[in-house]
């Protein structure tokens, strides 16, 4: 147990940050939720914000060190849940992500899985640190993340299986990778990201024209293109002020699709235009450097590891979300974190902020 | 965008034991520069094109409902109601709404009783039509088939109900050929006639008849509400709305008694009856037989009642008032009688009647041996011999001046869609229409109305009330001028054109000696059977053959070959309050039309006497819905083209 006098180092800014972005998200899920049988989703998101808040707590009070101690017998847990999902979870819109736990919990152990691999990929590293990555060492580091990555993409849930990407890719770039070799995976991933796009194997027809419709969302407004032609009229019709408010006719009016979880940020660019958007993203800029510097600050190498993982997830969500909602990215149902409605987002997001505080909680311990 | 790295930290770790920062440094970037790509985007919809974006989310809430009009009513002269509406609902389909619809059709199909086919012959004709406009499906939707649409709205939101107000006419074709009909607009009417320039395929539109003429009157003008719909087109709100105006309601000349009276005597023959006010020129009654049922036209036409229509011999469409153009017979003998007079000839003509004369080497029989005829009775016997001997002294031209400024030979202009103008020989006309010369025993003929001459019985009405009325001829009309804006009435006078208003020269002696002679015709002349006691009623008859005595004996008789019958009655005798005519299509002799013209007369009078003891008269029950009987699997028609006239 740290002393007490620990939480003077806890980043109490950082949560200030967190704390604004998560009443905005409180209020837009409000209004998108407001004429639809969700009204309501709003307390469940306070809900899960006071839980969160509690678990980051409680995640704070153990040393990091411990967890990744454990870490490995964690990783072997989040596979076998993994495998149990794909076996006995509940069916939803096609996918199995869910498990049915007793009290009407519904549990998505991909999420959990993001924390663990930042963990274990943190303590990879780590124990790696010092020498120069062998292509034994990166192919290790490969598998760590591709398996459970691979066992989330077959639930099937693109999105979240992307997430773990930058999880490994960070680890990649600060644990040591030459120029060299980070060419040479780019083009070999290159090529067979192109081979199997082509053989068409490994997507779904209806992935792969999401992901491709972005680019022209005209070409089928009313099929794969209609989403992100909605978003899009959402963002854009918003202008500088926004319409207000409750207000957005995109929103209100159903044409926006799921505007409480995956495409919150749009409505919220429609309600509250230009002017609010730029302050979500100037919000997340602060928490993002906030956490960087954490990085820094941090006493040992897994601390900063662990940190920058969380960084890296959580840009990788940002980009990717408000990406999509900008016409930029394609539809990939990644949650904005901080924003989207959902337990295991706001649970997943109040944890790895929790392993941060633990983080920097122990900047001065060695 | 680098944070100052806190100082607390260089010291004592152990160089491995940290994160290069550099590659912190280039993480603070790499973050940084994802923001700025992202507030890019953000900056490319909502500052430059936030206007186009602001056009597509109101194009998306917003639908434009169109409210349609009501279209005017019609009532009968004393304001008895004769055409009205009734509410209906009518299912539209909206392309826009979904992306491939064939595969809704059989669903469609089969909740609104229709077959696949009949949906896509729809759809194939609103083709050229822009997407966003809602295509009629089906009119005069079932409860039930209103329940499937409410029931379907998430599966198929392409459907669409608009409440509309339907036509609802009397029944058993009630002056059907007065009142017309209406229908959707055809492609033909679009392209080819400038007065539906600005209507839309799919309008309803008059069809004929009254309908027709006072459509731009009787339309209204639809309004339209803005709506504001979610995305499943489901009603969430309401904007703003453009009220739409009811079409004018229109007070018809008609009396509904006195057109009741024609009705009935029409009842089961061929020919048509129709009553006018010389004094105005406003009909008072107008019949056709055989007749159709409008309501029938007003929702979807059913094929098999469109072929019964078509294939009756008897042309059930024709307006046989206006549009039946027939040898006129012996009632153009008071033409005859106007142009003897006027010219001085006919006051001192004696002409001994064997049952007939010779001219030009042809004997011209006469169906009775008048003996000794003046001009005085020759009206009311009818006596052929009298008029072959007047024609003669006349002269083909001088009848044909005569005949043609009593409105022979052009259309009377009365309000009502295609009057035909029926002929007037002459030399001029024979040359221009036949290359030939008139041959002087032409003329003979003609002067018993046969021949080439026709008329229409609108044409006699006006020419022979006007005669009775010292010769003041009007324009015929069915709508009271007073209820039509002075610019519709001149383009309705222009789009109608005719004779119209007229004043021939008609001297009072003659007006006397011709008026008097048409008052004996109905107590001891022609039409003596229909004499009506107590009432100053004159006329004449005309027993019109329909084919020359030779080909009479060729076509070994029938039905067909039976004279036409006509009756041109009038009361009092001089400045008529009323002249009806009747054209009883083989109806044999002259004498039974005046039985019918008769009946009508009476109507009339009687009718003025009641007022005068100020009886209340009968009103006519309010029309009921028809029943309506579409026949399934058989196409709705829509009638291209009129039959011609006879």
């Amino acid at each position: 147990m740290p002393r007490l006098s620990a939480y003077r180092d806890f980043d109490w800014i950082l949560l200030g940050f967190v704390l604004v972005l998560s009443i905005i998200s409180v209020l837009e899920i409000k209004s998108a939720t407001l004429h639809t049988k969700f009204h309501g989703f709003e307390q469940k998101q306070i809900g899960f914000l006071l839980v969160g808040l509690v678990l980051m707590f409680l995640i704070s009070l153990i040393d990091y060190h411990r967890l990744i101690d454990i870490v490995h017998w964690a990783y072997g847990i989040s596979i076998v849940s993994l495998v149990a999902v794909k076996l006995v979870g509940t069916k939803v819109l096609g996918a199995r992500r869910w498990i049915k736990l007793p009290g009407g919990i519904h549990f998505q152990p991909s999420e959990w899985v993001k924390l663990i691999l930042i963990v274990a990929v943190a303590r990879y590293f780590w124990n790696l640190a010092g020498k120069e990555l062998t292509w034994k060492d990166i192919w290790k580091a490969f598998a760590l993340v591709c398996i459970p990555m691979a066992l989330v993409l077959i639930q099937p849930d693109l999105g979240t299986s992307l997430t773990y990407v930058p999880i490994l890719l960070c680890g990649l770039f600060l644990g040591g990778l030459r120029t060299k070799q980070a060419a040479i995976l780019l083009l070999t991933f290159s090529l067979l990201g192109g081979v199997a796009w082509k053989s068409g194997k490994f997507l779904k027809p209806y992935q792969k024209a999401r992901l491709t419709a972005f680019m022209d969302p005209d070409s089928d407004p009313k099929g794969s293109g209609y989403q992100i032609r909605q978003s899009l009229i959402a963002v854009g019709s918003g202008g500088v002020w926004g319409k207000g408010n409750n207000q957005g006719t995109q929103t209100q009016g159903d044409f926006l699709p799921i505007p409480y979880t995956d495409f919150i940020f749009a409505a919220f660019c429609e309600e509250h235009g230009f002017v609010g958007a730029v302050g979500v993203l100037l919000l997340y800029f602060l928490i993002l450097m906030r956490l960087i510097q954490n990085a820094q600050t941090a006493s040992d190498l897994p601390g900063a590891f662990i940190v920058m993982g969380v960084v890296a997830v959580i840009v990788f969500q940002i980009a990717v979300n408000i990406g999509m909602v900008v016409g930029l990215m394609p539809v990939t149902g990644i949650p904005l974190p901080l924003m989207s409605y959902g337990g295991s987002s706001i649970l997943f997001t109040f944890l790895s902020l929790g392993i941060v505080m633990n983080v920097r909680m122990r900047r001065f311990v060695n | 965008m680098e944070l100052t790295p806190s100082s607390e930290l260089l010291g004592s770790q152990n160089r491995e034991e940290k994160l290069s920062p550099g590659k912190l440094h280039a993480t603070q970037y790499i973050v940084a520069l994802v923001l700025a790509v992202l507030l890019v985007g953000l900056w490319r919809l909502q500052i430059v094109s936030a206007d186009g974006y602001r056009v597509l989310a109101e194009a998306n809430r917003i639908r434009k409902v169109p409210v349609l009009a009501p279209r005017g009513r019609l009532f009968d002269r004393e304001g008895r109601l004769l055409v009205d509406n009734y509410p209906s609902v009518s299912c539209y389909i909206l392309r826009e709404q979904v992306k491939d619809l064939s595969i809704d059709l059989p669903l469609i199909a089969q909740g609104l009783h229709l077959t696949v086919d009949q949906i896509q012959a729809t759809l194939r004709r609103f083709q050229s039509a822009p997407k966003y406009q809602p295509i009629p499906l089906k009119q005069d939707i079932t409860p039930d088939e209103q329940a499937f649409i409410e029931a379907h709205r998430n599966e198929l939101p392409e459907l669409q109900t608009l409440d509309e107000q339907r036509r609802l006419y009397p029944r058993d074709g009630f002056a059907a050929h007065l009142i017309g009909y209406v229908g959707e607009v055809s492609e033909q009417m679009l392209d080819n006639d400038s007065r539906y320039a600005f209507y839309q395929p799919g309008d309803v539109v008059g069809r004929s008849g009254v309908e027709q003429t006072y459509d731009a009157l009787l339309r209204g003008k639809d309004g339209s509400r803005d709506v504001i719909v979610n995305s499943h087109g489901k009603e969430v709100g309401a904007l703003g709305q453009e009220l739409a105006v009811p079409g004018q309601d229109l007070k018809l000349t008609i009396d509904l008694d006195i057109q009741m009276a024609a009705e009935k005597a029409l009842e089961g023959k061929i020919g048509a009856i129709v009553a006018m006010d010389p004094h105005t020129g406003e009909i008072l009654a107008l019949a056709s037989r055989p007749t159709f049922d409008p309501n029938q036209f007003s929702v979807r036409l059913t094929k098999s009642y469109w072929n019964e229509i078509l294939n009756n011999p008897d042309h059930p469409l024709l307006n046989k008032a206006t549009q039946a153009q027939l040898a006129p017979g012996s009632t153009f003998k008071i033409i005859m009688s106007v142009a003897g007079l006027q010219e001085g000839v006919a006051q001192s003509m004696h002409v001994m009647c064997n049952g007939g004369a010779d001219f030009y080497g042809h004997f011209y029989a006469c169906d009775k041996h008048h003996g000794m005829v003046d001009i005085n009775n020759a009206i009311p016997w009818s006596c052929d011999t009298f008029y072959y001997n007047l024609a003669n002294r006349l002269g083909i031209d001088t009848i044909a001046r005569y005949a043609t400024s009593l409105g022979f030979s052009q259309r009377t202009g009365i309000d009502l869609p295609d009057e035909t103008s029926g002929t007037m020989p002459s030399t001029a006309w024979k040359l221009k229409t036949q290359h030939e010369k008139w041959f002087a025993g032409e003329v003979i003929s003609v002067g018993i109305g046969q021949g080439a001459v026709t008329a229409t019985p609108i044409q006699l009405a006006r020419a022979l009330g006007g005669v009775a009325s010292g010769g003041v001829l009007h324009r015929p009309h069915v709508v009271f001028p007073d209820e039509v804006p002075p610019d519709q009435l001149s383009a309705i006078h222009d789009t109608f054109p005719g004779s119209g208003e007229k004043t021939i020269e008609l001297s009072p002696e003659n007006w006397q000696i011709i008026s008097d002679a048409m008052a004996a015709t109905t107590v001891t002349g022609t039409a003596a059977a229909s004499h009506l006691e107590g009432i100053d009623f004159a006329g004449k008859t005309g027993t019109a053959q329909v084919m020359s005595h030779d080909a009479l004996a060729r076509s070994g008789g029938g039905h067909k070959t039976v004279p036409n019958a006509w009756f041109v009655g009038m009361a009092p005798r001089r400045n008529p309050d009323i002249v009806v005519t009747v054209l009883w299509q083989n109806g044999n002799w002259g004498a039974n039309s005046a039985k019918l013209g008769a009946q009508v007369i009476d109507a009339f009078v009687e009718k003025q006497r009641k007022r005068a003891n100020n009886i209340r008269i009968a009103e006519m029950p309010a029309p009921t819905p028809a029943p309506l009987s579409p026949t399934p699997g058989s196409p709705p028609v829509t009638p291209a083209t009129k039959p011609a006239a006879e």
